[in-house]
C-alpha cells in the first residue's frame, strides 16, 4: 500500500522536533561534558576578547558570549531541547517581553 | 443552615470553627477568605475617599491639614490598588469560578493557594503598620516617586515591604493559574471550548506573573536607598529618579490590566447569560485578551510624559497607547452586539454590567485624551486624571466586582438575595458615582491639580457636587452591602442555575459540594450554547 | 486532615515542573530589572564604570564562573544519574554541586571583605569621596551580587532538601521531578551569574 509523504512528513518533522517525551529522553553524561566544554570555552573567550580595545563593541561581545552560553545552558543542562516546545515557547516570550522592555527604555536614554 | 448541608460549608476537616477557614486548601473557601479580607480593605479605603472628599468641600482646611491628607491618598492609593483592585477579581472569583467553570476539583496548588492568601494578610498588616509607627504615615503617594521616597521622615519601608509581600501573593496566584488552565481543563474542554472568564483570567496570570516581579526588584531598590544609600535614584548621588518611574511604571500600567482584564471576563460571562445568546466574537475576545496583555507591557510612558522623556520615547508610547486602545473597544462592539436582538433578562448583574459599558466607555474615551501628547499637557496631574481612573477602574472594575458578586452570589451562598434593594442599591450607587466623578473632569481641564488638600476659589462648586456624589455612593454602597450580608443568612434558597447560565459552576448544586463535581464532565458543547441539551 | 480535596492518586509530575519553570521566569524578570538599570547607568556613566571596574578582582570572578558552570554541568546530570536508577552518583553529584555552591559564598566573601576593608561599600565616605559614576557602580555591584549570593543560598538549601529526599528514597527513578526543578532553579542562578560576571568584571 502507498502511504503519501504528505501524511507521513508532519509525523517526522514532530518526532525531530520533540524528540520524544521530555520524560523519557536521558541524556548522555557525555553530552553534559561536552556542553561544559563549549562553556568553559567561551568563558575563556570573553575574558580573551577584553585585551583587545573594541570601543562602543566591548559591550556587545561580551553580551554575545553570555548570550552564547546561556542558551546552551537553557536548551541542553535545563533540558529545553528534549522536551516539549510548549517550554521553548514560553521561555520566547518572557525573554521577547524583557529586551523589548529595554529597548522601548532606551528609546527614552538614547535620544535625549 | 440546613441549606449549607452537604456542600462545602460543611466541616469534615481536622479543625473547627475559624481554623477550619484559615487552614483550609479548598478553592472556595480561600475564595471566600479573599472576599471578606479585600472587602475590609476596601470598607476602609472607602472610608479614606469619602473623608477626603469631605476635606475637599470647601477650600482650605476642614477637617485635616496637608500632612493628613497626604497621609490620606497615600493609604486610600496603596489600600485599594495592592489590598484591592489588583488581587480583587482574581482572588475571589478566580479562585472560587476557575476550577469550577473548566471542570475541575480545585486549582493545581492547593496549598500555594492558601499559602498566597496569608502572604496576602501579612503584606496588608506590614503595610498598614505604616500608619502607626514613629515617623508618621507614608505621605508620598501610592506610586513612592524617588527621591522623595527616600528623604520623607515617614515610614516608608513597612509601606514598600508590604507592597512587595503583597506583590508575591498575586504571582503565585499567576502562576497557580496559569498551571491550572493548562493542566486541569475537563476532557472535552480544549482551550477554544473555555469560557471566557478562565481566559480572561489566563491573560491576566501572565502580567501578574511577568510584570509583578519588575515592581518588587523596583521596591527592593528604594529600601536599598533608604538604608543602604545606593544611589540609583538619587539625583544627589548621580542616579536617576525618572529611571524610577520607568520601573514603577513597567509594573504599574501593566497592573491596570491585571485589573480589567477579569473585570471585562466577568461582563462576558454576564451578558451572554442575561441575553440568553451566545457571545458575539468568541475568538475575537480571546485574541484581545491576548492582545492587551501584550501590548500592554509597551505603553508604560504614558505617565510619564511630563517627566523629561525624548522625543522620540514620547511618541512611540504615545502611538502604542492608542494602539491598546483598539482591542477593548473590540470587545465593547463585541458586547453590544451580543445584546442585538437578545432577549433581555433584566437582573441585578445585567444592570452592573450594562452600566459597567457606559463607564468603561467614558474612562476609556478620557484615556485617550490622557494618552494624547498635547492634551496630556494641560492635565497631567490634574482632576481630570483622577476622574479617567476613577471611572475606569471603579466604574470598571468595580460595577464588574458588583456584577460578579450579584451573578455568583447564588452558587457561593446558596440563596437568593432581594432584587428590589439589589436593583436600588445599583440606582443609588450609579447615581452617586456619576455625580461624584464627572465634575473632576472639569475640574481638571479647567486647572485644578490632583494631591492637594486645597484649591482655588474657582473651584468650589465643581468640589461641591462631586463631594455630595460620594455621600449618595455610599449610601447606594451600604444598601447593597446589607441586601447582600442578610440575604446571604436569611434570602430564599437558590437553585443549582437560577438564570440559565450555560457555563459548567450552573451544574452543581448552590453552593458547590467540596469536590465540585461528582464525576469530572466530559465537555462536548460549545461555551455559550443555550439551545437544549 | 484539613478542609481539603485529595490529590495523592494523581500526582501530576508535568504541572509541578511547568510551575517550577513559571516560578523561574518570575526570578529572570526580577534580576531583569536591574539589568535595566545597570544598562541605564553605565550608559550614563561609561568612563566611571570602566575605571571602577578594575578594582574588581578578575581571577576570583573568573574563578567563581568556572566554579557555577561545572556545578550546573553536575546538577544536570544528576537528573540522568537517578532515572539510571544510581543512586550514589546522584548522592554524589548533588554533593558536589552544594559543595561548590558553598566555595562560591566563601569566595564572595573574600571578596567582599576586601572591597570593604578599602573602604568601597553602599554609602561610605571613601566612595562619595570618588564620585558619582564610583558610587554608582558599586551600588549596582553589592546590590547585585549580594542579591545573587542570597539566591545560591536558596539554591544550596533547596539541593539539600533534594539530597535528603534522594538519600530517604522518596526521589527515585520515577519521580523525580522535585530533583529537577531544583536543578531548574540552580541553572537559573548560574545563569544569572553568566550575565553578572561579563557586566561587572570584563568592562575594564
Amino acid at each position: 500500500m502507498d502511504i503519501p509523504v504528505s501524511a507521513v512528513l508532519p509525523y517526522f518533522i514532530i518526532q525531530n522536533f520533540m524528540s520524544h517525551n521530555g520524560k523519557n529522553h536521558i541524556v548522555k553524561y557525555k553530552t553534559y561534558i561536552i556542553i561544559l566544554t563549549i562553556l568553559l570555552v567561551f568563558t575563556a573567550l570573553s575574558i580573551l576578547v577584553t585585551s583587545f580595545d573594541l570601543g562602543p563593541l566591548a559591550v556587545s561581545a561580551a553580551l554575545l558570549f553570555a548570550t552564547l552560553k546561556t542558551t546552551l545552558v537553557f536548551m541542553y543542562f535545563m533540558h529545553l531541547k528534549f522536551d516539549q516546545p510548549v517550554y521553548t515557547i514560553m521561555v520566547s516570550i518572557v525573554l521577547f517581553v524583557f529586551v523589548a522592555v529595554i529597548v522601548i527604555t532606551f528609546l527614552d536614554y538614547s535620544f535625549r | 443552615m440546613s441549606i449549607l448541608e452537604g456542600s462545602f460549608y460543611d466541616n469534615h476537616g481536622k479543625y473547627k470553627g475559624i481554623l477550619a477557614w484559615i487552614t483550609s486548601t479548598d478553592h472556595k473557601r480561600i475564595g471566600l477568605l479573599y472576599l471578606y479580607s479585600i472587602m475590609t480593605a476596601f470598607i476602609l479605603a472607602a472610608i479614606l475617599g469619602l473623608l477626603m472628599k469631605i476635606e475637599l468641600i470647601a477650600p482650605g482646611k476642614t477637617i485635616m491639614n496637608a500632612k493628613v491628607y497626604n497621609g490620606f491618598f497615600t493609604l486610600h492609593g496603596i489600600t485599594m490598588i495592592f489590598l484591592v483592585v489588583i488581587p480583587g477579581m482574581p482572588a475571589i472569583f478566580g479562585n472560587f469560578m476557575l476550577p469550577l467553570m473548566i471542570g475541575a476539583r480545585d486549582v493545581a496548588f492547593p496549598r500555594l493557594n492558601l499559602f498566597s492568601w496569608w502572604l496576602y494578610v501579612l503584606g496588608a498588616l506590614v503595610a498598614i503598620s505604616s500608619q502607626f509607627m514613629g515617623g508618621g504615615p507614608p505621605d508620598t503617594g501610592w506610586t513612592f516617586y524617588a527621591p522623595y521616597s527616600f528623604r520623607t521622615g515617614t515610614n516608608m519601608l513597612p509601606a514598600v515591604m508590604g507592597a512587595f509581600i503583597l506583590g508575591f501573593s498575586s504571582i503565585l496566584t499567576g502562576l497557580n493559574f496559569i498551571v491550572t488552565m493548562h493542566r486541569m481543563r475537563a476532557p472535552g474542554m480544549n482551550w477554544l471550548k473555555m469560557p471566557l472568564f478562565p481566559w480572561a483570567l489566563y491573560g491576566t496570570a501572565w502580567i501578574q506573573l511577568l510584570a509583578t516581579p519588575i515592581v518588587g526588584i523596583t521596591l527592593l531598590m528604594v529600601v536599598g536607598e533608604r538604608v543602604l544609600h545606593i544611589g540609583f535614584f538619587d539625583p544627589a548621588l548621580g542616579g536617576d529618579p525618572v529611571l524610577y518611574q520607568h520601573l514603577f511604571w513597567i509594573y504599574s500600567h501593566p497592573a491596570v490590566y491585571i485589573m480589567i482584564l477579569p473585570a471585562m471576563g466577568v461582563i462576558s460571562e454576564i451578558l451572554p447569560t442575561f441575553s440568553r445568546k451566545p457571545i458575539f466574537g468568541y475568538k475575537a475576545i480571546i485574541v484581545s485578551t491576548m492582545l492587551i496583555a501584550i501590548v500592554g507591557y509597551f505603553v508604560w510612558g504614558h505617565h510619564m510624559y511630563t517627566a523629561g522623556m525624548s522625543s522620540t520615547a514620547l511618541f512611540v508610547f504615545s502611538f502604542l497607547t492608542f494602539l491598546v486602545a483598539i482591542p477593548s473597544a473590540v470587545k465593547v462592539f463585541n458586547w453590544i452586539s451580543t445584546m442585538y436582538k437578545a432577549s433581555i433578562n433584566l437582573e441585578p448583574p445585567f444592570y452592573w454590567a450594562a452600566s459597567f459599558i457606559f463607564v468603561f466607555m467614558i474612562g476609556g474615551l478620557s484615556g485617550l485624551i490622557l494618552g494624547s501628547l498635547a492634551t496630556d499637557m494641560h492635565v497631567h496631574d490634574t482632576a481630570f486624571v483622577v476622574a479617567h481612573f476613577h471611572y475606569i477602574i471603579f466604574g470598571g472594575v468595580g460595577f464588574a466586582f458588583f456584577g460578579a458578586l450579584h451573578y455568583w452570589f447564588p452558587k457561593i451562598f446558596g440563596r437568593m438575595y432581594d432584587k428590589g434593594w439589589a436593583t436600588t442599591g445599583w440606582i443609588i450607587f450609579f447615581i452617586g458615582f456619576v455625580t461624584l466623578y464627572t465634575p473632576m473632569f472639569f475640574l481638571g481641564i479647567r486647572g485644578m491639580p490632583r494631591r492637594y488638600f486645597d484649591y482655588l476659589p474657582q473651584f468650589h462648586g465643581g468640589n461641591i457636587l462631586s463631594s455630595f456624589g460620594a455621600m449618595i455612593l455610599i449610601t447606594g454602597l451600604v444598601i447593597i452591602i446589607i441586601n447582600l450580608v442578610r440575604s446571604a443568612r436569611h434570602g430564599a434558597k437558590a437553585e443549582m442555575s437560577p438564570w440559565g447560565g450555560s457555563t459548567l459552576e450552573w451544574t452543581v448544586s448552590s453552593p458547590p459540594p467540596l469536590e465540585n463535581f461528582e464525576e469530572i464532565p466530559t465537555v462536548t458543547r460549545k461555551p455559550y450554547d443555550y439551545s437544549p441539551k | 486532615m484539613s478542609q481539603t480535596v485529595t490529590h495523592s492518586e494523581h500526582f501530576d509530575a508535568t504541572a509541578s515542573k511547568i510551575g517550577m519553570w513559571l516560578f523561574i521566569f518570575t526570578e529572570l524578570l526580577l534580576f531583569g530589572g536591574l539589568f535595566i538599570v545597570y544598562s541605564v547607568i553605565r550608559f550614563s556613566h561609561q568612563d566611571a564604570f570602566h575605571l571602577a571596574a578594575e578594582e574588581l578582582d578578575l581571577t576570583l570572578g573568573a574563578l567563581n564562573t568556572v566554579l557555577l558552570l561545572i556545578s550546573s554541568m553536575t546538577i544536570a546530570m544528576s537528573i540522568s544519574s537517578i532515572q539510571f536508577g544510581n543512586k550514589r552518583l546522584t548522592l554524589f553529584l548533588i554533593g558536589i554541586t552544594i559543595l561548590i555552591g558553598l566555595v562560591f559564598l566563601v569566595n564572595k566573601y573574600f571578596e567582599w571583605s576586601v572591597k570593604i576593608e578599602h573602604g568601597l561599600y553602599p554609602g561610605s565616605p571613601v566612595l562619595q569621596g570618588f564620585g558619582n559614576g564610583d558610587t554608582l557602580f558599586f551600588g549596582l555591584y553589592f546590590f547585585m551580587t549580594g542579591l545573587h549570593a542570597l539566591h545560591i543560598v536558596a539554591g544550596v538549601s533547596i539541593l539539600a532538601v533534594m539530597l535528603n529526599r534522594v538519600r530517604t528514597g522518596i526521589i527515585h527513578a520515577d519521580h523525580f521531578v522535585h530533583l529537577e526543578n531544583g536543578a531548574l532553579y540552580w541553572h537559573l542562578v548560574d545563569i544569572i551569574w553568566i550575565f553578572l560576571f561579563p557586566l561587572f568584571y570584563l568592562i575594564s
